[in-house]
């Protein structure tokens, strides 16, 4: 996994509320054994016509938001299915790190366990950030602070192990693999779990 | 003396393997892993590109419900699954399950169905367990004071290495709710209205607590589809205190406790109801006794209303227009004798024995209206055996609905049971989120009750009119 230090980038604007992860990768793409590729599939059923041509009217389709590695969606963002295929599309189309005023708990677990970097702002910085598709912004992780043009700058929290693992471009599952000893201990004191 | 406890405080300590820390997320040890074929393929390539062991296949249970066909010709009568992708999917998990030594109740075992059927039905899902699953729905096992949530394929692989989780402790928010359900209202019409008070996202960092007189009063297929649908108002997991009722249900199911360790656990399941003065962080109040019918307009879980009542009018709010434009409503519109295309009876939320019940009671000796088509798809093969046993599969076939293997089905329609673009449903699912059911498809979610009769009248009909 590569770390994630500062992005720098314009902003893509879904100005929708409630974004399900059904919306994000519908579930017929589910039906993989893989996890690459899946950028394709972005939003499928917004981004494209029955036909497969583009919905030019879609914020993603039009040419400003080529290239915007910062997505800004509307309130309880990734709220729905667990599934993880919405936070690998997402990074496969491009997408580094995601801003909302509230994102669901499953989704934002899964996203910051693949690079994808999920920041809750005040509803003032919402709203400004909604109507200002395009604007440039600094996300930087080891200070937290999401820059904001004409030098304006404000705190963000991410949850200090995931930070220090997208930080150092490491997985989680390494140290969960060190707890070995206690997890073997745990076992052998619990008759349920007992072998 | 000590600390309150609620329930939820409880099983996460007795599963915390190592205590949260400032710099760290606590080790939560868990003690049943379900898995199926959607969230796992990618699971099984890490720990296989990673050199690593799964290691506690004996608290690993794996079946197939999403891809799985539900036309009996492909599940028993040697007929290809239809889709390539969904066949692929089915033999990847079998030669993983294989490959690293997990059970699999596979296509054709007769203890096959929707993984939160069957969990509950077998025994396996108990109280004060730790369960977790690559599925959201994974809160429907909260029914029985287990702590039961959704995880992510990248979780799915932690738990295959460790059986552990890193997990922050989540706040609680109690649900009271006093009073009874009245009869025509249903355990799906009181989370409707539990979701529309505290919001699809009311929940999100919480585990939510089920209580109070009505709670009590409910079965266990009842009690799990309360919590099944604790998700859709934000929260990971939703639980109810074990009782005898709970206990009732597991005693002498395959895997459930048997014999000395039954009265071991039973013994131990007494003590986890939230102590009294146990402190919440949030609180909600809910009178049962005030509730109708309850059935879904937009295009989230939380836009519901009572079956009586019409379409909210909100002035000037573009999201709102762009979800009613979509479900093809109008505001102010009543929603009663609003026409619809299909009718699906099942899923996690109400696939059960009782479910079908409820919408064989009301089509017993009916027909469904001319133009709709109506799929009952039991939850599991064995809630399918126990509803022919009963005959309920001759008064859906009589009455004109489909009758078929069980299956996730049309709730997703992963494995191509799909509503068509522009068409309205009734389903007895959890998600009306556009698309859910098909590209374009419209869906209203309501009670097997209400479902079964907006089938036999062709539009949103109040079950009590039809008693």
């Amino acid at each position: 996994m590569e770390p994630i230090r500062k992005i720098v980038s314009r902003t893509a604007v879904l100005p929708y509320t409630d974004i399900d992860t059904d919306q994000i990768i519908p579930a017929r793409f589910l039906r993989t054994t893989t996890r690459e590729g899946l950028g394709k599939q972005l939003f499928a059923d917004w981004r494209y016509n029955a036909d497969g041509s583009e919905r030019s009217e879609f914020p993603l389709n039009q040419p400003q938001a080529a290239g915007c590695t910062v997505l800004v969606g509307g309130r309880n963002f990734g709220c729905g299915s667990s599934r993880e295929h919405a936070p690998w599309a997402l990074y496969d189309y491009g997408f580094r790190a995601v801003i909302s005023t509230e994102i669901a708990d499953i989704f934002r677990s899964n996203a910051l366990k693949n690079g994808l970097l999920p920041i809750v702002v005040d509803d003032a910085t919402h709203q400004w950030l909604l109507s200002n598709p395009g604007a440039e912004v600094t996300v930087d992780l080891e200070s937290c602070t999401l820059g904001l043009p004409g030098g304006r700058s404000l705190q963000f929290a991410v949850e200090p192990f995931a930070r220090v693992c997208l930080l150092n471009g490491v997985d989680q599952l390494g140290f969960l693999l060190k707890q070995d000893a206690a997890i073997t201990a745990y076992e052998q004191s619990h008759w349920q779990v007992a072998r | 003396m000590s600390e309150a406890k609620t329930l939820f405080q409880k099983v996460w300590e007795q599963h915390q393997v190592v205590a949260e820390t400032a710099e760290t997320p606590a080790v939560l040890f868990i003690d049943l892993h379900l898995i199926h074929e959607v969230t796992t393929p990618q699971a099984f390539s890490e720990l296989r590109e990673r050199g690593l062991k799964l290691r506690r296949p004996d608290l690993t249970l794996a079946t197939m419900d999403h891809s799985t066909p539900t036309r009996t010709e492909q599940v028993f009568g040697g007929q290809p699954i239809t889709i390539e992708s969904a066949a692929k999917q089915i033999s990847a998990l079998e030669r993983n399950c294989a490959e690293f030594g997990v059970k699999l109740l596979g296509l054709q075992n007769s203890q096959r169905g929707i993984v939160h059927i069957i969990g509950p039905e077998l025994g396996a899902t108990q109280p004060g367990k730790t369960i977790v699953c690559g599925d959201s729905h994974t809160s429907t096992h909260g029914a029985f004071g287990a702590l039961a949530f959704g995880i992510g394929t990248t979780e799915v692989g932690h738990v295959f290495a460790t059986q552990c989780l890193l997990q922050r402790k989540a706040r609680t928010m109690a649900i009271n709710v006093s009073g009874r359900l009245r009869a025509g209202v249903s355990a799906k019409d009181l989370i409707l209205a539990i979701i529309n008070k505290i919001g699809v996202s009311g929940g999100t960092g919480y585990v939510l607590e089920y209580r109070g007189e009505a709670i009590s009063a409910l079965s266990m297929d009842e009690r799990m589809t309360l919590c099944n649908m604790s998700i859709e108002a934000g929260a990971r997991a939703g639980m109810i205190a074990p009782d005898e009722t709970t206990f009732a249900y597991l005693k002498g199911r395959p895997l459930a406790p048997q014999g000395a360790d039954w009265d071991r656990s039973v013994a131990q399941w007494r003590q986890l109801p939230s102590d009294p003065g146990a402190v919440f962080d949030a609180e909600v109040d809910l009178d049962a006794n005030m509730l109708e019918p309850m059935i879904t307009y937009g295009t989230h879980p939380g836009m519901s209303l009572p079956i009586s009542g019409s379409v909210p009018v909100r002035a000037d709010d573009a999201v709102y227009n762009k979800s009613l434009a979509y479900m093809g409503l109008k505001q102010g519109q009543p929603i009663g004798g609003h026409p619809i295309n299909v009718v699906f009876v099942g899923s996690c939320t109400n696939g059960r024995l009782t479910d079908l019940q409820a919408a064989a009671s009301v089509l017993k000796g009916r027909k469904i209206a001319a133009g709709v088509t109506m799929l009952v798809v039991p939850g599991s093969q064995g809630v399918k055996r126990e509803a022919e046993a009963l005959g309920l599969d001759r008064i859906f076939l009589d009455a004109g609905a489909e009758w078929r293997e069980s299956g996730c089905s049309m709730c997703l329609g992963m494995n191509g049971d799909l509503v068509d673009a522009g068409k309205t449903s009734v389903s007895t699912s959890n998600r009306n989120f556009e698309g859910r059911q098909g590209v374009g498809a419209r869906t209203l979610l309501a009670s097997p009750l209400t479902a079964a009769a907006s089938a036999v009248r062709g539009c949103v009909t109040d079950p009590r009119e039809l008693f």
